[in-house]
């Protein structure tokens, strides 16, 4: 990157370390980063969205809905959230794939199990086999993002539905006392007050969230745990330490210190909304917060 | 082949004795079940010798994290937050690689790149730490009055420690604890996916289960079995604590016993 760079010289000293930072798999390593935040970015308010239905169909008087509610909260938890990630990104390539089929090559009479294979007709391949090489990409983030929405889905639809049952009763007596339907209950009454007592139970998620993004690469994404096992190792081992020798130590301490600080951060952050959520209402936080202020 | 031979054949695969080669195509019920089964063998082990050494240093970081002593108090303030910070995942590579190039430099370290010792000491670390946190929450809630009630009878230093405080301590943070061994547990399905390598295709459950995903492009039959295997595994842990709670449990009136709250929602 740096015109020194071109000097054979800076290969003894210490501004190599600013070139050999600098190339060009560096950037893929950093622009991994920024996956990882994107992912983050994404699957936050989808997976809040997916819990947010999950809750409210868990809660609702129509026992199928009620029940589909209650299955999707119960399926994810006592089983290993990886065992999910591994089974939902083929799970989900062959449901597409399966219903591509269906909808394209309606002629197609073999069956699609073939023993051990999983055959589809050409038209329905995702992506299609002509496809450059960043559809594939997008489509393997896509699946990625939908897996970890379904799974952290389930968890915050149990934090959810545990949020909407700790809002005291007397409030939606009182709602219902004064005429509100139950549907004004629950958007007008319900709703605005059950984010204070859900919130210690999204900020552990979010915690939860951000250090199981390394399980990206489980999903065959080209995330920061591939590109730091890529860089850290020497290229051809058996016989030459080039570029240098085994640093796959120091990358994934780097990995480390930067899960450290994303985790310091957020912990910062969510004190905050803390307290601001706190702010007027009847738990010791709010009684606290309003005793600091009138003192 | 009937499946009693294939339980004869596979049942302890994982740990190396009977076959040695892995079917390689026309699998049955019957492999899968047996051989994820087998896997079984290591998630446990993992999960119950992590717990086991886990529980001492635990109690340990929970005292220091406590005490008023500066020099007890920050070591265990960081140790908690380094290992509840980072991700597993992460910590399983950073250690992998970290004992990969101590044993190049001293080669008595050799047994610490094999995943039965080098994942145990990560997963006996990450979860002292997670459990010294549960710990220290306990520590801090016991009522004030136990304590004078102890000080009243003269009790101090050790013998206060180790007849009231360490026994409310445990009672209070039972139920807590059963969800980190639960998910202490599901974390051990980690260790073959992340740097340890499965030696002669020696893995956890997880580790035959995607085997057969991979060669069969069907996920929908061994992924179920394997969560069969850890929803039981999970009903025979909340059996085991439960068994505990009531003993820490004991002296008290039936209505106030704490009763096993069971929120499985957490993950790492």
């Amino acid at each position: 990157m740096f015109s020194y760079c071109a000097d054979p010289d800076t290969l003894g000293t210490f501004r190599w370390f600013s070139c050999y930072l600098t190339n060009g798999v560096h950037w893929s390593f950093y622009l991994s980063f920024i996956k990882v935040l994107a992912l983050l970015a994404v699957t936050a308010p989808v997976a809040l969205g997916f819990g947010f239905a999950g809750a409210m169909a868990a809660r609702s008087h129509v026992p199928p809905l009620s029940w589909l509610g209650k299955a999707y909260i119960a399926i994810v938890r006592g089983v290993p959230d990886i065992a999910f990630f591994l089974f939902f990104v083929i799970a989900l390539d062959q449901g597409f794939e399966w219903i591509r089929h269906k909808v394209l090559c309606p002629e197609w009479t073999d069956p699609i199990r073939q023993g051990n294979d999983f055959l589809v007709c050409q038209a329905a391949k995702l992506p299609l086999g002509t496809s450059p090489e960043w559809v594939h990409e997008t489509y393997g983030f896509f699946l990625a993002v939908i897996t970890f929405s379904i799974v952290f889905g389930a968890f915050a639809a149990n934090v959810l539905f545990g949020g909407m049952r700790a809002v005291p009763h007397a409030q939606l007596e009182t709602a219902e006392a004064y005429g509100m339907t139950r549907r004004q209950t629950f958007w007008r009454v319900l709703v605005p007050q059950m984010w204070v007592y859900a919130l210690p139970g999204l900020s552990n998620l979010w915690m939860v969230l951000i250090k199981a993004t390394p399980l990206l690469f489980l999903l065959g994404i080209e995330d920061i745990v591939y590109w730091a096992r890529e860089l850290g190792g020497t290229k051809t081992s058996k016989f030459t330490q080039y570029p240098h020798g085994d640093w796959r130590m120091w990358y994934f301490l780097f990995l480390l210190i930067f899960y450290l600080g994303m985790t310091r951060v957020s912990e910062l952050g969510l004190e905050r909304v803390m307290r601001r959520l706190a702010h007027g209402q009847a738990t010791s936080a709010g009684e606290l917060l309003r005793k600091e202020t009138t003192a | 082949m009937s499946c009693i031979q294939t339980i004869q054949d596979y049942g302890l695969r994982s740990i190396g004795l009977g076959e040695r080669l892995l079917p390689k195509s026309d699998f049955t019920l019957c492999e899968q079940f047996t051989l994820i089964g087998s896997g079984m063998i290591w998630n446990v082990y993992f999960g119950a010798m992590a717990l086991a050494t886990g529980f001492f240093l635990a109690t340990a970081l929970a005292v220091s994290k406590a005490s008023p002593n500066k020099w007890l108090r920050k070591p265990a303030e960081w140790f908690i937050f380094l290992f509840r910070g980072s991700p597993l995942f992460i910590q399983f590579f950073f250690a992998y690689f970290f004992f990969l190039s101590l044993k190049k430099t001293y080669p008595m370290f050799d047994g610490l790149t094999s995943a039965w010792l080098g994942a145990l000491i990560v997963l006996f670390l990450n979860t002292a730490a997670y459990t010294g946190e549960i710990f220290y929450g306990a520590l801090r809630s016991i009522p004030k009055g136990d304590i004078e009630a102890a000080d009243a009878y003269g009790m101090s230093g050790w013998s206060r420690f180790r007849r009231i405080v360490w026994p409310t301590m445990l009672r209070l943070a039972w139920p807590a604890y059963t969800n980190e061994a639960i998910f202490l547990f599901h974390a051990t399905t980690l260790v073959f996916f992340s740097a340890f390598p499965a030696w002669q295709q020696r893995g956890d459950a997880l580790y035959y289960a995607s085997y057969f995903a991979d060669k069969t492009f069907n996920p929908f039959v061994p992924y179920p079995i394997l969560a069969f295997y850890f929803i039981l595994l999970t009903l025979v842990l909340i059996w085991g604590f439960g068994l505990v709670n009531k003993h820490l449990n004991r002296h008290l009136p039936t209505a106030r016993r704490t009763k096993m709250k069971l929120r499985l929602n957490l993950a790492r």
